[in-house]
């Protein structure tokens, strides 16, 4: 007798519709699309009050403790949200073998530039 | 069972299958032209965040570097191309609030689907002008 003929018929169903680990890339696009409507809203209104000031008070403005939260929290969400929304376009148009090398390329370039991103921010919040 | 030397079982020669109608024979709709706005300002807002880092950077490594970088967005190329992006924004800002109504199984009969369509255009183009409107103004006027 076959070992996975113990496993119930849903376990051995799940996983293996259409979807497979679609599902949680489609979600994961909402909850950071969600994230990044305030997120965005809050940098675009700030930087238009910003408009013209000089470097000194763009520093003072990264540096408030709310600024530094909501910009750090929009990199994280911006550069997720790029990742995920870039894979897709490539699953559509790249059908060689250069796919999963642009995947990849794709992935820790976000990942690398968010991080570059949160750095700099706390460097000027938190730097002398 | 047949067997006519085809391997598929199907009894007519090979032959080329009917592709389905693709993106150059159909005329351009306000729907298919939003979806693909949508895709096409993602990417570009992909390239304004890799802006964003730069211009994040060169903030911490100082007034020098945050200085060359205000000068490249200040020029004409880099204001035209910060207009670019504000559009982008607001297009793609506007077009993924209407993806996650369609999410929530509202709006799909062809009539709220233009009006929500062009609802999006009217407020992109209202938000974008708006927003270098006010730019403009707390900054000063250029002179």
């Amino acid at each position: 007798m076959n070992l996975r003929s113990f496993r119930s018929p849903l376990a051995r169903a799940l996983g293996l519709g259409s979807a497979k680990s679609g599902f949680q890339h489609w979600w994961a696009e909402r909850v950071s699309a969600v994230a990044l409507v305030p997120l965005c809203l809050w940098f675009v209104v700030s930087i238009i009050a910003h408009a013209g000031s000089d470097y000194l008070v763009f520093i003072a403005w990264i540096r408030t403790p709310f600024a530094t939260s909501c910009m750090i929290l929009m990199l994280i969400a911006l550069f997720h949200h790029s990742a995920l929304g870039l894979q897709v376009v490539i699953e559509d148009y790249v059908h060689s073998g250069a796919r999963f090398v642009a995947i990849m390329a794709v992935r820790l370039g976000c990942y690398g530039l968010a991080v570059i991103g949160i750095i700099a921010t706390l460097h000027i919040a938190l730097g002398g | 069972m047949i067997k006519n030397g085809t391997t598929d079982g199907n009894s007519t020669p090979a032959r080329p299958r009917p592709l389905s109608p693709n993106i150059q024979i159909y005329r351009p709709q306000l729907t298919s032209v939003l979806s693909i706005a949508n895709r096409i300002t993602g990417l570009i807002l992909s390239l304004g965040a890799v802006g964003l880092v730069i211009w994040l950077s060169a903030a911490a490594a100082g007034p020098q570097a945050y200085g060359v970088v205000q000068s490249v967005i200040g020029s004409w190329a880099g204001q035209v191309a910060l207009f670019g992006c504000t559009f982008a924004f607001f297009l793609h800002l506007c077009g993924g609030i209407r993806h996650l109504v369609w999410d929530t199984v509202h709006g799909f009969e062809l009539r709220s689907i233009y009006i929500s369509g062009w609802t999006v255009v009217g407020s992109s183009i209202a938000l974008t002008v708006t927003a270098w409107v006010i730019s403009l103004l707390v900054a000063g006027w250029p002179q």
